[in-house]
């Protein structure tokens, strides 16, 4: 328990008879990436919001590092940084000027500022830009001072609030490397988003939520098997060869489905990709793909809420 | 579960009250606003000057006269001016404190630092105080240099102690419409709503509120006056009334400490006309005496504004 940076249980959170958040648990482990995921409104940033005492919470407890947010919240949100949905800056200081009130705010030593604010630009790359407003910036740009400030802050629980939407693809990669250089130096990241490819690639757990609730936590792959069905999928596409037939009898094979002309999906409790290639090119077929397909979240999320609305 | 909150509310007041106060004073609107200021302030100030040129009367409270006298080509004295111009500049620097930070998105990065929400508003409160008094002790070194240039002689202590006392009295009033436009900047999202409600406020209280007290009075005091204690019961009512105008308060205790030989600001009793000899003026301490109620009134009204804004402030959403 003592590695568990953050805990929640029970939390609760009521706007009149709604239940924004119902009465979840999480844990958050030191040094690993965690995922909140899940449509909007599905209670994600208020979740946030609670772990960092901006808002009341309704019932349950909240723990981070050490703490709590309801009565500690400035223990807290000392240790604590946030990158909120959109940050914002003021647009008519620079760079550096903004990060100085931060840095007051905090009450960092005067002789450390300087230093601390340029180390934190250099690792977000923006020091080339430290004295020029910040109305200047692009989006991807705030976003990655927001990271600058939550490295000065030398926070040690980092919450990201859908860091990446609205960023072009080459500033998402970007961002998703800097949230990999948090964690590299030691920080705790819970980062919420709807991007499900791109949070695949950096988490190492996380959590579905729906409707309030926490449908689904894990690693990727815990997922997977849970909503998809444990299992190995594969691709293949090969021509001039009944595929379905050939593959009949391989030890472990459970279902075999074409899904386009010369294009089939087959699931198997264990790897069976050296038999299938085996017996394709035995039976005189050209095999021309075979692909292990890893599971994806998005499929995991798109077949998660397909099953609850249908449950519904 | 105890709710008790852990560290003291004044956690990052200072760094929140510096920023405010630079951020006011390097800005394109306070400049317009000094400007707005002067213009206003110029006109009362030099006629009342040369009307003053030509009075030779050493003993009348000559510097306190530039203040307050109403000259013939202007109609208004820079007291009037100032009763007028101040709401306005308070209300230009405070209709937007808390909704822009709302409305850029920096409200929840900077509630997620360590301060509470009490630092932000008190420091944005002060810092908009600050500069107020700064403004306001700029115009006030201002009249009083040109008073001094233009007719050659130096003022008096008691005179000196009667401006400071009226340039704290101006701040207070200040303080109250800084209130009234940050509380409307708490309760709206929208900068322009925030703006204009205040500005309503101020219309309200320096045209609409004369005539509604007028029409209160008339329905609410008796029907035949048979008495003295009647009439004067009926004049203390609309009084009072009037005085609910912070606009009201600032003129009464300027009008106590700028006009030394006002003896009272409510009708005239003839217990206080014992003894007294028309026109001399009273001494400093008992001026003070006079329009204290009207100073702590104006006090009063800043904080009762200010918690109310604090109470709506503590309970807002921080998410968009």
């Amino acid at each position: 328990m003592a590695d568990n940076v953050i805990e929640v249980r029970g939390l609760l959170k009521l706007y009149g008879a709604q239940r924004a958040v119902n009465a979840i648990d999480l844990d958050i482990r030191r040094g690993e990436i965690f995922g909140l995921l899940g449509p909007n409104g599905a209670g994600k940033t208020t979740t946030i919001l609670m772990l960092l005492g901006l808002t009341e919470t309704s019932g349950g407890t909240v723990n981070v590092l050490g703490f709590d947010p309801v009565r500690q919240p400035l223990e807290v949100k000392r240790r604590v940084g946030y990158l909120p949905d959109a940050v914002g800056f003021y647009d008519h200081l620079t760079a550096r000027e903004n990060l100085v009130y931060t840095a007051r705010l905090l009450d960092i030593p005067r002789r450390q500022i300087d230093g601390r604010i340029l180390e934190a630009l250099k690792s977000v790359k923006l020091d080339d830009v430290i004295d020029k407003r910040v109305s200047t910036f692009s989006r991807g740009m705030r976003q990655r001072l927001g990271i600058a400030e939550i490295v000065m802050k030398q926070a040690e629980v980092a919450i990201l609030d859908e860091p990446t939407s609205g960023l072009d693809p080459h500033a998402t990669f970007e961002l998703l490397e800097m949230i990999r250089g948090l964690k590299k130096s030691g920080v705790a990241v819970l980062l919420s988003s709807h991007l499900l490819d791109r949070v695949q690639s950096v988490c190492d757990r996380v959590a579905l939520f729906n409707k309030g609730n926490v449908a689904l936590m894990g690693t990727v792959v815990e997922l997977a098997n849970q909503v998809l069905g444990a299992g190995h999928p594969l691709q293949v596409e090969a021509s001039g060869v009944d595929v379905a037939a050939t593959l009949n009898g391989i030890v472990g094979v459970q279902t075999v489905r074409q899904e386009s002309d010369g294009s089939w999906r087959i699931v198997a409790d264990r790897d069976v990709r050296a038999a299938v290639a085996q017996r394709i090119v035995s039976a005189g077929g050209a095999l021309t793909r075979l692909a292990d397909l890893q599971p994806s979240l998005e499929e995991v999320y798109t077949r998660y809420f397909q099953e609850a609305r249908h449950a519904a | 579960m105890p709710r008790s909150r852990e560290g003291s509310p004044f956690t990052g007041l200072g760094p929140v009250f510096l920023k405010e106060f630079a951020d006011h004073l390097s800005s394109a609107r306070m400049m317009v606003l000094m400007l707005f200021v002067i213009v206003f302030g110029a006109f009362p100030v030099a006629t009342s000057l040369q009307t003053l040129r030509t009075v030779v009367d050493p003993n009348s409270f000559i510097f306190l006269r530039i203040f307050t006298l109403e000259s013939e080509q202007v109609g208004i004295s820079f007291t009037a001016a100032l009763n007028f111009i101040i709401p306005l500049m308070a209300i230009g620097l405070g209709f937007d404190a808390v909704n822009s930070e709302f409305n850029r998105r920096t409200l929840s990065r900077v509630l997620s630092q360590p301060i509470y929400r009490d630092a932000l508003l008190l420091g944005k409160f002060l810092g908009g105080l600050a500069t107020l008094a700064v403004a306001l002790v700029a115009l006030w070194l201002i009249v009083l240099g040109a008073g001094l240039l233009l007719l050659g002689v130096p003022p008096r202590g008691v005179e000196v102690a009667r401006g400071l006392s009226f340039l704290v009295v101006a701040i207070a009033y200040g303080g109250v419409w800084l209130a009234i436009a940050m509380l409307f900047s708490v309760i709206f999202r929208s900068t322009a709503t925030s703006a204009l409600c205040a500005l309503g406020v101020w219309l309200f209280f320096f045209i609409l509120w004369p005539l509604l007290a007028g029409a209160l009075l008339v329905g609410l005091a008796p029907s035949e006056i048979r008495s003295m204690d009647d009439y004067a019961a009926v004049q203390s009512m609309g009084l009072g009334l009037m005085r609910l105008s912070p606009g009201t308060l600032f003129s009464e205790a300027v009008l106590g400490l700028l006009s030394p030989e006002t003896r009272t600001l409510g009708p005239m009793l003839p217990s206080q006309m014992r003894g007294a000899i028309m026109g001399a003026p009273l001494p400093f301490d008992q001026s003070v005496l006079l329009i204290w109620p009207q100073v702590t009134g104006l006090i009063a009204g800043m904080i009762v504004v200010f918690a109310a804004a604090y109470v709506i402030f503590q309970r807002e959403e921080v998410r968009a």
